[in-house]
């Protein structure tokens, strides 16, 4: 069953107006996902209307990712924002609570942040499938 | 007045989890509470990029040691959503069951350590006891005590015949006499009133505004219940969120005595129910697509973001648990709270740090 | 009587025998259908490494030629996977969940 859920692509310029767009209309902040692809990053911001899910998608360049602070719309978002920062090492501008890279102590540096093409993997497509 | 600042955790008595905050206090009262998590980051979401698709439930299920099965089971009906599997309705329902089991153990677990927390030594004790019938429950039927490894892509692994539904029945007779024991205590005792009453009031606005999820929302008015989507079986068994209008300490332990019962039923409901048939479907191919899926887990609204491109291995898996989604929320309750009351308030929101750090 | 709720709680239980075992001297009632330590029949077993590849854990390793078979019991979970796909049978989990131990030795056993 495919839950109902909504995406939509907004340029990075348009990111805190679409989220206050989301906190007029009385959504409840879910997460941020950031998603390391192939030469960018992706952010994914959802936010629930009661049951229904909405997210609103930005993309990120690979060097020098920065996002503006969604804290002064969502305060409960720099948990979301700081973790951005710490595992995958994207700036993010004007957050109400900066941990400094200190929000999780990794041992390997923003572990997460890893842009370039996966080197193709040797891997065997011929695993069996469980019934 | 001097400020004085007091650690807390991250190895605390009555809460021995990974976090650490340091309580900026003046006098008795916090003025503000600084967390400091990411002590054991494990870095489980990573892990998917090594694991295959179909072997990383029980990674999923490892998340958290205490509502196990969910975990195990969003990450299938993830997978399962972009890969469009239909799962069998009997698989549904047992799911159900299990999810609703491993609800009433962590609902009696948090129960217990609430008491602990109030120093209410003997009613932990009883509420451990009551636990223990449940996970011998789960054993029975899954194999597992807290990691039930039952739940996989396409279905689950184990079936339960007409003598364990029967013994799971019996059985749950039992349970519910001996919770009702206990949460008359927990609901009605002066002490409990007391201790509770009052303490740490999140209004509605403020817990829509802190993204809260779970006991801790619905406390506050909020009927939101991620079952109420109406994944696994709930599209057949009605949930009606319970939900609480103080938003204090107190109503969020109603709502979870309250739920234990409800969990009690849903049980009694999905195995009266339990359609006949198969348990799982074979799965082929890879998944391509991705999808956002969420549950309700006994501390809330978890959150899974899979996104996969066709290869083994899933290209981003992303695990908001529903702790991280609470601590907002609780850092604000700890502001301008007394510092006696700090355990109580910690421990308010069903804390499970260590899921938090995926 | 809000106020002796607990009191009787504590009471009823007080004049009851007590539902905890003496752990060390009175050992659990294993429970039926519980997955405990995996046991390895090494007389049908064909050494054909189907359960190594299966093996969420890596905590079978299986060589045909040698006729080996070895197994990590601190990194087995328990899952059953390889039970499942064993075409000889010689794989079952116990409900025991065996006995504390202080090394960390693999058990290898070898075909003749
Ligand atoms: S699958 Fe069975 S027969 Fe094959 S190697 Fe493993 S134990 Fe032996
Ligand atoms: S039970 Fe699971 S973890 Fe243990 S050896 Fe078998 S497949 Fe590996």
């Amino acid at each position: 069953m495919k839950p109902e859920q909504t995406l939509e692509e907004i340029p990075l310029a348009g990111l805190l107006e679409g989220v206050g767009a989301m906190r007029a209309k009385g959504g409840r902040m879910v997460q941020i996902c950031a998603t390391a692809l192939p030469g960018q990053f992706e952010l994914t911001y959802s936010f629930d209307f009661d049951g229904r899910l909405a997210s609103l998608r930005v993309q990120l360049p690979a060097s020098d990712p920065r996002v503006p602070s969604i804290a002064s719309i969502y305060a409960c978002a720099f948990l979301y924002e700081n973790e951005m920062h710490d595992l995958f090492n994207i700036k993010v501008e004007g957050m109400a609570l900066d941990f400094h890279g200190n929000l999780y102590n990794t041992t390997v540096k923003y572990a997460f942040g890893d842009t370039k093409a996966p080197a193709a993997k040797p891997q065997a497509a011929a695993v069996p499938s469980v019934a | 007045m001097a400020r004085t600042i007091i650690p807390f955790g991250p190895q605390h008595p009555v809460l021995p989890e990974p976090i650490h905050l340091d309580l900026v206090v003046e006098d008795e009262k916090v003025i503000e509470a600084r967390p400091s998590i990411g002590f054991v980051h494990r870095g489980l979401e990573k892990l998917v990029e090594k694991k295959d698709f179909l072997d990383f439930v029980y990674v999923a299920e490892r998340i958290c040691g205490i509502c196990s099965f969910i975990h195990g089971q969003t990450y299938c009906q993830a997978v399962e959503a972009i890969m469009d599997i239909p799962v069998p309705p009997r698989a549904n329902y047992l799911r159900t069951v299990w999810g609703e089991l491993s609800r009433i153990h962590s609902h009696l677990l948090w129960l217990g350590l609430m008491a602990d927390g109030m120093g209410f030594e003997s009613l932990f004790m009883h509420s451990w006891r009551v636990r223990e019938r449940v996970l011998n429950i789960i054993e029975a039927t899954t194999g597992g005590r807290v990691i039930f490894g039952s739940c996989k892509i396409g279905g689950v692994r184990r079936d339960m015949d007409a003598g364990a539904v029967r013994d799971t029945l019996s059985e749950l007779e039992i349970i519910e006499r001996d919770t009702r024991e206990i949460t008359k205590v927990f609901i009605h005792d002066n002490s409990v009133k007391k201790r509770l009453g009052g303490v740490g009031v999140l209004s509605r606005q403020e817990a829509l505004d802190f993204g809260c999820v779970g006991p801790v929302l619905r406390a506050s008015g909020v009927a939101q219940d991620m079952r109420k989507l109406g994944y696994a079986a709930y599209q057949d068994l009605p949930v009606e969120p319970v939900t609480r209008t103080d938003g204090d300490s107190y109503a969020r332990c109603a709502v979870r005595c309250d739920e234990i019962f409800q969990s009690i039923t849903l049980i009694r409901q999905a195995l009266d129910k339990l359609p006949p048939g198969e348990i799982a479907v074979k799965v082929t191919g890879n998944p391509k697509g991705e999808v956002i899926m969420r549950t309700e887990q006994p501390r809330g609204e978890v959150v899974y973001c899979v996104k996969a491109n066709g290869a083994r291995n899933l290209q981003r898996f992303r695990v908001r648990t529903p702790t991280f989604a609470n601590l907002p929320a609780m850092l604000k309750l700890l502001q301008g709270c007394d510092l006696a009351d700090v355990p109580v308030l910690v421990l308010t929101i069903d804390p499970c740090i260590s899921c938090t750090e995926r | 009587m809000p106020y002796f709720e607990m009191s009787f709680l504590a009471l009823k239980w007080a004049l009851r025998k007590p539902p905890t075992t003496q752990y060390p001297f009175e050992a659990r009632k294993a429970i039926a259908g519980s997955r405990g330590q995996l046991i390895f029949t090494q007389d049908n077993c064909v050494y054909c490494t189907v359960c190594a590849k299966k093996c969420p854990t890596a905590a079978l390793k299986v060589d045909r030629a040698q006729k080996k078979f070895v197994l990590d019991r601190l990194r087995c979970i328990s899952c059953g996977c390889c039970v499942e796909i064993c075409p000889k049978n010689s794989l079952a989990l116990s409900t025991d969940h065996g006995s504390p131990t202080t090394s960390r030795d693999s058990e290898i056993y070898r075909g003749s």
